[in-house]
């Protein structure tokens, strides 16, 4: 769109026909509803030269017609008058909805797809209005912005709407300065990638306790409302201020993903951790209250405590097991944090990130011939970015790092009741003050 | 109240956590809020201009890094040079990932070119 709209240059598109419903409306919200696509079958990816030929040389996979045919047509075809101008129109979100019935009001919600497909609490204005009690911010401020992936259009929202989304999740009123804070950080917790990614959510600093949010046993699990509700408003306030996370349309995860249902959202055991909270790595004070949020949440890796023999080969074969495209997250219970401490002799979070980032190693052959780090690394090796230039000037049987260093990160949590420890992919993506919120 | 093996439940008709002290269940339902943010104004664009013929004219072929897609667009260009050898074709990859912009790539095709196919887009 941009090659054509932008630089005046012909262009077509190529597309695999499963995403034909979101090329439709992704044209259509940049104003070029008739911009020139052709489509193939899905996959691309594995199939043989003759499978990709017989595509070329087939049908377009969504008009039936020839792709080639398509694909000159798209360059060829005299420009009609819907052409020249595209189509600008605008929307309008209204305040309320039409009064109804309660259960038709929770029909109505879950048809429009605004809620997870679980009950929700529905936003009447007093609710509202008692959620809104608990910050300073004017119900009209702006928080910011959200897209479900990098080509979507961006919605805005206003204080109020991220209070109408949290009441809807459960929230108690107390909790919403730490939901405005996920809200402002243009973080999507939905996004539409066909991987599924989830997000994970992990709150710093005294505003822990004074919500009551739980850092020991079951932190991670269904046994707290402030845990549970955040995660959930976090989840409900990004599918519904972005647009919408419908499947075929705004989500695309191939499978789904469990943990978007309350984003693994819990504090971090600061008493009980040998480190220093997690907001403090980042550079904020301990005394200040905030929330972080990691993206790309696939992986999960889990063990028992470190035995003395062989707890290197543990960590460093959990490590191997994960994609290297993942970004590797330690999630240790106090006792298993204490042993990294014994075992290993790391006094700080970032001594273990240096360890693992450097324990972790493929054959350079094996590392490139991975198909995200062909999608994601290698286009960024070609343009000569570090280290990823490096590890592709890398000899095949050369064992090149998985992760850097700055790709690791850890958290404590959990009640102490056994040493274990789980390992996730999650890729670091910002810390947003709460204080800044109330 | 009904008890199952120490476990305690709500008797029907009992008054629950959440009612005490709250709405009703009918009430405020005039005022039930819109959960869906705000989008912004879709502003028209113009397509480019077709050519009249692509005999003679030079396509570019943008490999965007995605899923091997640069091997689909490999068959494009032998296609082409099997069925329409006026076409000249020039197979270049996007630097860096598919979701960056590469504005030195586009200044170069509208120098250098007349025409471009992307892909693939998934």
């Amino acid at each position: 769109m941009t090659l054509d709209a932008g630089y005046g240059v012909p262009t077509v598109m190529i597309h695999t026909d499963r995403f034909a419903t979101v090329v439709r409306s992704t044209v259509r919200m940049n104003g070029m509803p008739n911009m020139r696509a052709a489509y193939v079958p899905m996959p691309v990816m594995g199939k043989t030269p003759a499978e990709l030929r017989a595509y070329v040389a087939g049908n377009d996979a969504v008009t039936g017609r020839a792709f080639m045919q398509e694909v000159i047509d798209g360059l060829t075809s005299p420009l009609r008058e819907a052409d020249l101008t595209g189509e600008s129109f605008e929307r309008s979100t209204p305040r309320f909805v039409d009064p109804d019935s309660e259960s038709n009001l929770h029909a109505h919600f879950l048809a429009n797809r605004w809620t997870d497909g679980l009950p929700i609490v529905l936003p009447t204005d007093k609710r509202v209005q008692e959620m809104l009690a608990h910050t300073s911010h004017k119900p009209d401020e702006l928080v910011g912005q959200m897209r479900a992936t990098h080509h979507r259009e961006a919605w805005g929202y206003t204080v109020e709407k991220v209070a109408v989304n949290a009441v809807m999740a459960g929230a108690a009123p107390e909790y919403f300065p730490v939901i405005l804070a996920l809200a402002a950080s243009g973080v999507t917790a939905r996004g539409s990638s066909s991987s599924s990614m989830a997000a994970m959510v992990v709150v710093n600093g005294p505003v822990r306790h004074a919500i009551g949010m739980n850092s020991g046993i079951g932190a991670l699990g269904p046994f707290n409302r402030a845990n549970a509700t955040i995660g959930r408003a976090y989840s409900l306030l990004s599918q519904n201020l972005q647009g919408g996370s419908v499947p075929d349309l705004t989500y695309m995860g191939s499978m789904g993903n469990g943990y978007s249902f309350t984003n693994l959202t819990f504090a971090e055991n600061e008493e009980a951790s040998p480190w220093e909270p997690f907001h403090v790595e980042q550079g904020f004070a301990k005394g200040d209250s905030t929330v972080s949020i990691f993206g790309s949440i696939w992986h999960t890796g889990f063990t028992l405590g470190l035995r003395e023999g062989h707890w290197r080969e543990t960590v460093q074969h959990m490590l191997l097991g994960m994609d290297p495209l993942c970004k590797p997250l330690f999630v240790l219970d106090p006792l298993a944090a204490r042993q990294f401490v014994e075992r290993g002799g790391f006094e700080s979070k970032a001594a273990l990130a240096e360890w693992a980032a450097d324990i972790a190693r493929l054959p350079a052959a094996e590392y490139w011939d991975n198909q995200l780090i062909q999608n994601y690394v290698y286009p960024r090796a070609a343009v000569g970015e570090e280290p990823f230039a490096s590890r592709l000037a890398a000899s095949p049987d050369e064992l090149v790092q998985m992760f850097s260093p700055s790709d690791v990160h850890t958290l404590v949590v959990g009640g102490e009741t056994n040493a274990y420890w789980r390992l996730f992919s999650g890729a670091y993506s910002k810390t947003v003050s709460v204080d800044a919120w109330r | 109240v009904l008890r199952l093996d120490n476990v305690t439940t709500m008797e029907v008709g009992e008054k629950s956590a959440r009612s005490a002290g709250e709405s009703g269940p009918s009430e405020g339902l005039d005022t039930v809020h819109n959960p869906m943010g705000f989008p912004p104004r879709v502003r028209g664009k113009a397509l480019a201009s077709r050519l009249n013929s692509l005999d003679g004219k030079t396509i570019f072929l943008v490999d965007c890094h995605f899923d091997d897609s640069g091997l689909l667009l490999e068959q494009i260009q032998a296609w082409f040079g099997k069925h329409m050898p006026g076409v000249q074709t020039r197979l270049v990859e996007k630097a860096n990932m598919y979701a960056r912009d590469d504005p030195a790539l586009w200044e170069r095709i509208k120098a250098e070119g007349d025409a471009a196919l992307i892909g693939v887009g998934h």
